[in-house]
């Protein structure tokens, strides 16, 4: 037992300014996630009048009461709709989460047909890539409750139209890889959308509602000439008696998520994974929520991340791995709920030592197949003759190759810092983490902006000497404010997160909770038995 | 004086349900092997489990089983039974069972032969009673049947007159006239339920005391003519001449009020030469006037209220007396010591007339605490089937005052846990806790004149309910789901990384619906929403079946139980302050599609037997015109036209078993031109 003493006086001015700022930045997070919800319910009486259900109270009737649910790039999008920051809304079209039905942990992808009748755009398909690509990785049924306009015509692209055609395959892959994928037709899914009930396992269609047809009226009209009717082409009635398409007909919304329910609870899906019991634990010794005034909103302010740390895992007990060497980069052996996993920070750049240190304690955590979290906050690796002399790069180059290569789940939180080679080492997005989520706070970048605009000041001014004509100083000071501008714009962790450059957005207050159940699914994934086959299960 | 030697070891049970338990339990506790008896669809009912043996004797219906003198005499020599203890109802006022056991040398834990003939037919018992000096009402008991007789008596005696079955008891074949004109009616409906209860139509007439008291006396005779009495019960409290409450002693009775009628009921049980366990029910009038009734001639329903206040076991008593012992108490050791009360919970329907309802009994648990004792025949998964008496315990309170017997009833009521079928439990704590009953004012005419009481009042409580019942289902699923989970981690219970989930949920009660959306804020708290009222409920569990909730503060504490089978988490039983809720959760119910039955089709009410039909297709019928008897729990159910119409199909025969629910006749209305 070696419990944490914390340093950290929660009255003192500095823990109260950290609270207030980063309290500003959870309000604004949470403003944004509420949105989409907002919005889609103003279309609540349309829904009802057609005797639906909004989507996402589907989405909630089909998940069990009172399971946890970690929703997946709940800001994807933003800032990509609109550059009007009040305007814009995170999300897209589609809602994503991990959620449990019938006690099965799946991955269920939610059509929210109450935004734009829920046409597809580019970040609700990037969006539904990630959550399929997740589903594959964490080895969990795939559901998907469709009700889309289709494609965005009025935003074609050419490049949209191809990348699309992997949300297709990853259907297949799923199938295939052993993973039931489920779909219910709420509502319409034509053109291209028709492949999602054509390369699922198990479809379960809404009398009325659900249609899935290649060509609709318009679209047959204008092909060939046919005229022909919804029903005809790609009723729910049709399918479930004609064509086949359709394994289970529902007389509603409500009846074909308890079908859902009833398909997911039948799979006998957990018989297959066993799990050593969880050990009982202790809740931190320090709450969680202080969180906000521990860490300062300003990435510049440095901070001891065993704050954090303590505030994450069991009892706040971890055991420091070489405290005295490389002692700005922090790695502890804890757990969390019960589950053993490794844990690396930053209390500072990554220097030599940090770097070897750190390359040790990931091919420890392998060796001994640990999960290992990642509390990114690195300005990146030191620079400096004394540091390049010192084998900066092959040091650090070390520590990317065991951030790579280990065999273990990887889950990384982007708690403040991102940049340069600092945002690789300490496995960001590019090295493709089990799952990497973002604190609002959060800043990425492969330089500061502050930097960008004086390297590039500095370049100029080279150049010019080297020319020996003189600079446009006031040129350059534009230029320079605009780089910062351009960069930091970008580090932004909504807009990151709108970007996709992660897998959604926490509270940071939600840290211990998210890493737990993240934790659970990862070594979940990692544990169950699939039986792979080599087309996918084939519709006949 | 010569001892009678008729020691036995083992007595048969010839009887099912609480006082079959109720008997074993004495039995065992005297040493006796038990041997019960059972339908088949009795093979697992707790009387069974209950005894050292167990036999079958027949199928279902009362009349292939429990009524079958031979099969039960069968079964007592295949046992080797020394005794047959009737219990009530069935055998047990049966001269010729009582005879067949004397012939097949067992002992029948009961009187003789012709002390139950003699008692058990009304007429003769009465002109026997008039003869000896006990007390009677004016009546008519003669051996001519015809109605032109009757009426002629009637008119005799004066109105309001009572039918009643001169073979019967319980109210069956009962019937109050209070006008010339309605005579022929209640002869012709009391004669046929008379025959089809007790094997005889023959009816007597009385007159009707109205508004009387119901007192009775226990008496205890041995085979040497010692004859006690041990002091009254009340049962005036009554419902369709069915007793519904019973006390001892009896709120208006002073001590030579009951010695004289302590001494009449003696004087009327050693005049028919009665031994064991009798009891004499008079009627009391207003100005302290009593009048004989009738004898039962076994063991009562209500004998616990007796035995609560006098210390006795009047069960082991009876076995005593059976195997020759003498009495060994003199009338001058009876003591009544405090007050004492029943309450008959009955499967039953007190907002649909009473109707005797069925089911399995999804969760049981008596309640207990000081002075309480709950005789019950059930237990969690028994079923109360349409064969046999509704009554699924006897709920029974002492207390050294009749105000602490009354209200440890109504505490002992309150906390009875009996869910998955309709009760009269809010019936009897809304009777117990009547201020006319309270004061002991209560007469025969109570429940008529203080029911049904208005149920406007209980919005807020339904409205609690409901917000308690969503609380509670989710708990249920989240509890049924997570334990299907892989690893379930409690810590995370209701928690979403983005937007708090709200929990929909479509509650229905009484027909109404009720939407509920409620969050999950964590360690046991809600927020829940219904309608404009909005609430912070915690849930602090206390066992499977008991939480003490609060809403915005206000405690309540709640019983419930979430029934298991399909759909699942789609129903739940809660009981807030002895009211009942049975609440279906809509949103785990697949939508229906199959087509329901509209207002013109009539169902049967319960189970039962279709015993006449007066209409048929194409027939033109009126509102309220009757269609249909009904015969079920051995009494006659009308069933009326629902709506102005045409019989557009009638889909059932007379003779017919019907299943509660089955569609009998149609209805269809005609068309306004």
């Amino acid at each position: 037992m070696t419990v944490f003493r914390s340093k950290i006086d929660t009255t003192s001015a500095s823990y109260q300014t950290n609270h207030q700022e980063m309290l500003a930045l959870v309000e604004k997070l949470q403003e944004l996630n509420l949105r989409a919800p907002v919005r889609s319910a103003k279309r609540k009486e349309r829904f009802e009048s057609r005797g639906q259900l909004l989507p996402r109270d589907r989405l909630v009737r089909l998940l069990d009461p009172g399971a946890p649910y970690f929703e997946i790039s709940n800001i994807a999008g933003y800032l990509q709709d609109t550059d009007d920051e009040e305007k814009s809304i995170p999300g897209s079209t589609i809602m994503s989460g991990i959620g449990f039905i019938n006690g099965v942990r799946c991955t269920v992808v939610t059509d929210d047909s109450g935004i734009k009748a829920g046409a597809m755009t580019v970040a609700g398909g990037y969006r539904l890539k990630r959550a399929q690509e997740i589903a594959l990785q964490q080895k969990t049924p795939f559901v998907h409750l469709v009700e889309s306009a289709g494609g965005d015509l009025l935003n074609y692209t050419v490049e949209g139209f191809i990348a699309g055609g992997s949300l297709f395959a990853n259907l297949a892959r799923l199938s295939a890889a052993g993973l039931p994928v489920i779909s219910i037709l709420h509502g319409s899914s034509t053109a291209g959308g028709a492949y999602m009930p054509g390369l699922s396992d198990y479809v379960i269609a809404v009398k009325d509602r659900g249609k899935a047809f290649l060509a609709g009226p318009p679209l047959l009209k204008a092909a060939t000439g046919e005229i022909a009717t919804d029903e005809e082409l790609g009723g729910a009635q049709m399918h479930a008696t004609v064509s086949g398409l359709a394994e289970y007909l529902a007389e509603d919304d409500s009846e074909a998520v308890l079908i859902a329910r009833e398909v997911v609870g039948r799979l006998g899906w957990n018989r297959h994974c066993t799990i050593a019991p969880t050990p009982s634990f202790h809740e931190p010794e320090f709450d969680p929520d202080e969180i906000l005034g521990v860490v300062p909103v300003d990435y510049k302010k440095p901070y001891d991340v065993r704050e954090v740390i303590a505030r994450v895992v069991d009892g706040s007990d971890f055991t420091d791995f070489k405290p005295g060497f490389g002692v700005s980069t922090v790695c502890v052996h804890a757990e969390v709920y019960g589950m053993p996993c490794g844990l690396i920070g930053n209390n500072g750049p990554i220097d030599p030592d940090g770097a070897v240190k750190a390359a040790q304690f990931f091919q420890l955590c392998d060796q001994s197949d640990t999960p290992i979290v990642f509390l990114q906050n690195t300005t990146g690796y030191l620079v400096g003759k004394h540091y390049e002399q010192g084998g900066m790069i092959k040091h650090g180059s070390k520590m990317i190759q065991a951030t790579t290569n280990v065999g273990v789940p990887r889950i990384t939180f982007m708690i403040g810092a991102s940049f340069g080679a600092g945002n690789y080492g300490m496995c960001g997005r590019g090295y493709d983490p089990d799952f990497c989520v973002t604190w609002p706070n959060a800043s990425t970048g492969v330089m500061g902006g502050e930097q960008a605009g004086q390297v590039m000041t500095i370049v100029a001014e080279g150049q010019a000497a080297a020319k020996g004509v003189d600079v446009n100083r006031e040129q350059l000071a534009m230029q320079e404010k605009m780089l910062a501008h351009l960069f930091d714009r970008q580090s932004s962790a909504f807009y990151t997160s709108g970007h996709m450059l992660d897998d959604g957005m926490i509270d940071p207050r939600d840290t211990r909770k998210t890493l737990a159940f993240l934790l659970a699914t990862v070594s979940e994934g990692r544990q169950r038995t699939v039986r792979p086959n080599s087309f996918g299960v084939a519709r006949m | 004086m010569t001892k009678l030697h008729r020691a036995f070891d083992s007595v048969l049970i010839a009887n099912r349900g609480e006082i079959a338990c109720r008997i074993i339990r004495t039995a065992r506790n005297m040493g006796l092997r038990t041997i019960a008896v059972y339908s088949d669809a009795d093979q697992f009912a707790p009387h069974v489990a209950a005894a050292d043996d167990a036999i079958r004797i027949g199928p279902a219906p009362v009349n292939a089983s429990y009524l079958l003198i031979d099969n039960i005499i069968a079964a007592a020599k295949k046992t080797n039974a020394g005794a047959i203890h009737p219990g009530y109802g069935f055998l047990s006022e049966n001269a010729e069972f009582a005879q067949a056991c004397q012939n097949a040398n067992i002992i029948f834990v009961g009187p003789t032969p012709d002390a139950i003939e003699l008692m058990g037919d009304k007429a003769r018992a009465k002109r026997r009673m008039i003869d000896v000096g006990v007390p009677c009402i004016p009546g008519y008991q003669g051996d001519d049947q015809n109605d032109q007789t009757l009426k002629n008596e009637a008119g005799r005696i004066g109105f309001p007159v009572m039918v009643k079955a001169a073979a019967g008891g319980g109210g069956k074949g009962m019937r109050l006239v209070t006008q010339a004109d309605q005579l022929s009616d209640a002869l012709s409906t009391a004669r046929s339920e008379a025959a089809n209860a007790f094997g005889s139509g023959f009816l007597i007439l009385e007159k009707a005391v109205m508004a009387p008291r119901h007192v009775e006396i226990q008496v205890l005779a041995d085979s040497y003519g010692h004859t006690i009495h041990l002091g009254e019960r009340d049962c005036s409290v009554q419902r369709r001449h069915q007793k519904v409450l019973e006390e001892a002693p009896s709120p208006v009775l002073d001590e030579t009020l009951r010695r004289k009628m302590g001494e009449a009921a003696v004087k009327a049980a050693q005049d028919i030469g009665y031994v064991g366990a009798g009891t004499v029910e008079f009627l009391l009038d207003s100005n302290g006037e009593f009048y004989f009734l009738e004898m039962n001639t076994r063991l009562q329903v209500e004998h616990p209220v007796t035995e609560l206040v006098t210390g006795l076991d009047l069960v082991e008593w009876q076995f005593r007396i059976a195997s020759g012992d003498a009495l060994s108490i003199l009338q001058e050791d009876i003591e009544i010591s405090g007050h004492a009360i029943e309450a008959r919970l009955y499967a039953e329907d007190p907002a649909n007339e009473f109707l005797p309802a069925t089911g399995n009994i999804a969760y049981w648990q008596a309640a207990d605490g000081v002075g309480v004792r709950v005789d019950a025949g059930v237990s969690t998964g028994s079923e109360v089937s349409p064969y046999y008496d509704p009554m699924i315990a006897k709920v029974i309170a002492h207390g050294p005052t009749r105000r602490e017997a009354r209200q440890r009833l109504t505490r002992a009521l309150k906390n009875t846990k009996c869910f998955g079928l309709t009760t009269n439990r809010s019936f009897l704590i809304d009777a117990l806790e009547n201020s006319v009953f309270a004061a002991g004012e209560a007469t025969t005419n109570f429940i008529e004149k203080h029911f049904p009481l208005s149920r406007s009042d209980h919005a807020d409580l339904t409205s609690n309910a409901v917000l308690v019942a969503s609380a509670l289902l989710f708990r249920d699923a989240e509890a049924k789901m997570s334990a299907r989970a892989i690893a379930p981690m409690v810590g995370l219970n209701g928690w979403s990384s983005a937007t708090k989930i709200k929990s929909p949920y479509r509650l229905c009660y009484n027909d109404t619906a009720f939407d509920v959306t409620l969050t999950s804020l964590g360690a046991n708290r809600y927020e829940t929403q219904l309608g404009e009222k909005h609430a912070i409920l915690e849930v602090d569990q206390q066992n499977e079946a008991t939480a003490h909730c609060s809403i915005n503060g206000e405690n309540i504490i709640t019983h419930f139980h979430c029934p298991v089978g399909a759909p699942v988490n789609s129903r739940i039983f809660i009981s807030i302050d002895g009211r009942d809720f049975d609440i279906e959760n809509l949103n785990a119910i697949p939508a229906a599609s199959n087509e329901q039955a509209g207002e013109g089709a009539i169902t049967a009410p319960m189970h039962g037997l279709l015993a006449e039909l007066f209409v048929s297709k194409g027939q033109s019928v009126a509102k309220g015109d009757r269609l249909a008897i009904l015969e079920a729990m051995k009494m006659q159910h009308e069933i009326f036209a629902s709506i102005d119409g045409e019989i557009v199909s009638v889909d059932a025969t007379a003779g017919d078993q019907v299943a509660a629910g089955a569609i009998l006749i149609k209805i269809e209305a005609i068309a306004d031109i």
